[in-house]
């Protein structure tokens, strides 16, 4: 009975049957909860560590160490007043929390989350007698996906201020949109030093190939890239030192100020999914994702554990280390002003990043064309020195320029 | 499967199409326009072309519809404008006949075409199936060897776009246009 009701072809498509169908799901399921939990400890892990850096306790009553003082507080929000403004255009400023959350759930999919990377098995696991990935998706578009998704993530912040029909929320997705697409540039960019090392764009792929900290890409693609890619990363998530967004000062709670009750919520829950997967993300691009760390030949292997969960506790533990510094940042550095934001994404880290993704491709097309390494690294470097004084002259003319027709900046 | 995907999609396209061109509020039209280009992405994707969806999604709804709300939050466009107006005389009756021009024109290239539609393609859908990076491969070595000159002469024209614009935007006080 059971096996003829497995053997029935569910899409009609004649190839798949049900196996295959229920691990999607099952997957589908894992990352959709496992999302959940991890914002809910990433928020009282901020709270925590930010208390500590601060000489404060932080949150200490709901549960053990205050653990479940998240939980009370999204209660809390659920049965909070539900306010609709009355200028705001209705449709869209109901939509707009779902526009931001459901992009923050989607990049978290491209994620390998475990699997066995040693001995070229290439993350392969096998499920109910079926090779999958412990990853919900592989598409071969691979980290354009995740460069897509974060496209479309501005959508939710640019329309929740727009929406509210006031003053300070529009300025502040205003700010929020022209600083997410600018740093957009920047953070392409510093992915085309990954794939272009790589020569893959599949994550599972990226991963495979970085099976010691000699192969990872951050020494790979030489250190600025990802240097690049951190910075821009921050930017992208408005999170301190960038958090230019929510500037309380200046205006009063940003985009979300007109929000109230569980689409309050929904904004939150989305700020911290996206700075887990962001933090997932540079793992996995720079830092071997699931691969356990190994030097030369000698491995760092868990004892008692088979090696395709042994890779999830090594993610959860390189990605621990990141969540770690972005609180870090939001406890030490002051925020930008705008001005800064905008000289730094446009005039210093873009042009960095593709001068750097220049370098790479001399390096790698004088390699496959058997020319002399360092003539190839000089006449590159040569050319990146030429290319930094014509844009610091350019960027002096401009400025007396602007002095000269009375700007004051 | 494959059926149901192109309803679907062909909705999305439709609907949206529909709301640019009949939604009075410009950022509602603006959202209908990205719901047009995702169900032109998701097409692409039926067609196993997930490059072309990718770079749909990244430059189209990620950039180019964020600027036009951009444009349109930075003027202050919230109040519907008033239809009676035409700025060109006989606009309307105009795009009626260019519209319908257009239509005719799509029309009879896909009836003449259509022989081509069920042969063609197929070198390339076995390069797609065998890894599935080779179809950007593909295309990398199109663009970048084949039709490296075109591309770069785009890129010029581009570059000269951007340099008129901050010539025509820069106000210069010697003109008398500054403050």
């Amino acid at each position: 009975m059971i096996s003829a009701i497995l053997s029935v072809d569910p899409l009609l498509d004649g190839k798949l049957l049900w196996t295959p169908l229920i691990i999607v799901l099952v997957k589908v399921l894992i990352v959709f909860v496992v999302g959940l939990v991890a914002t809910m400890l990433m928020v009282w892990f901020e709270r925590k560590v930010i208390a500590g850096m601060q000489n404060r306790v932080g949150p200490n009553k709901a549960g053990p160490w205050g653990i479940l003082q998240t939980l009370a507080d999204g209660i809390k929000l659920f049965f909070k007043e539900d306010l609709l403004p009355e200028r705001s255009d209705k449709f869209v400023f109901k939509l707009a929390p779902y526009l931001t959350l459901v992009p923050a759930f989607l990049a978290f999919a491209i994620i390998p989350l475990g699997g066995d990377f040693r001995d070229g098995k290439g993350g392969m696991v096998t499920m109910f007698g079926h090779q999958t990935r412990l990853q919900l998706a592989d598409p071969p578009v691979g980290v354009l996906f995740a460069l897509a998704i974060s496209s479309i993530a501005v959508y939710g912040i640019m329309l929740a201020g727009w929406a509210s029909g006031s003053k300070y929320p529009l300025l502040g997705s205003v700010r929020a949109s022209a600083q997410m697409v600018s740093y957009e540039a920047a953070l392409g960019l510093s992915l085309g030093a990954v794939i272009l090392v790589s020569g893959t764009l599949s994550t599972a792929g990226i991963v495979d190939l970085q099976s010691s900290v000699g192969r990872w890409n951050i020494v790979a693609t030489g250190f600025v890239p990802f240097f690049i890619f951190l910075i821009a990363a921050t930017a992208e998530l408005n999170r301190p030192p960038f958090d230019l967004v929510e500037a309380e000062q200046e205006l009063v709670g940003g985009f979300n100020t007109e929000y109230s009750s569980i689409r309050f919520a929904l904004f939150f829950l989305a700020e911290f999914m996206n700075t887990i997967t962001m933090s997932a993300l540079i793992v996995t691009l720079f830092f071997g994702g699931p691969q356990p760390i190994s030097i030369g030949d000698t491995t760092l292997d868990i004892p008692l554990l088979p090696n395709a969960l042994e890779g999830t506790v090594w993610l959860l533990l390189k990605v621990l280390v990141f969540l770690y510094i972005y609180v870090w940042f939001r406890a030490t550095l002051p925020r930008f002003r705008y001005d800064q934001l905008m000289d730094l994404g446009w005039k210093i880290l873009i042009p960095a990043s593709l001068g750097w993704f220049m370098l790479l491709a001399a390096q790698r097309v004088g390699r496959d064309a058997g020319w002399d390494q360092i003539v190839v690294t000089l006449v590159s470097a040569l050319v990146l020195i030429g290319g930094y004084a014509l844009l610091q002259r350019a960027q002096k003319v401009s400025r007396s320029n602007r002095e000269k027709d009375g700007a004051s900046f | 499967m494959e059926l149901v995907v192109f309803v679907l999609a062909a909705a999305m396209v439709l609907g949206g199409a529909l709301g640019v061109v009949t939604r009075a509020n410009p950022v509602h039209a603006a959202m209908s326009l990205v719901l047009t280009l995702f169900g032109i992405a998701v097409m692409f994707v039926s067609h196993n072309a997930h490059f072309l969806a990718a770079v749909q999604v990244i430059v189209y709804a990620g950039a180019i519809v964020v600027l036009f709300l951009f444009v349109i939050m930075l003027l202050g466009v919230d109040e519907s404008e008033d239809l009676s107006i035409e700025p060109i005389s006989k606009q309307r009756p105009l795009a009626f006949i260019l519209g319908g021009g257009l239509m005719c024109i799509i029309i009879a290239a896909v009836v003449t075409g259509r022989k081509n539609f069920a042969s063609g393609g197929g070198a390339l859908e076995s390069a797609t199936l065998e890894s599935p990076d080779s179809n950007i491969r593909l295309l990398a070595r199109s663009i970048f060897s084949t039709n490296v000159f075109a591309f770069e002469i785009t890129s010029v024209l581009l570059l000269v776009a951007v340099v008129g614009t901050v010539v025509m935007a820069r106000r210069i006080k010697s003109l008398g246009t500054g403050k």
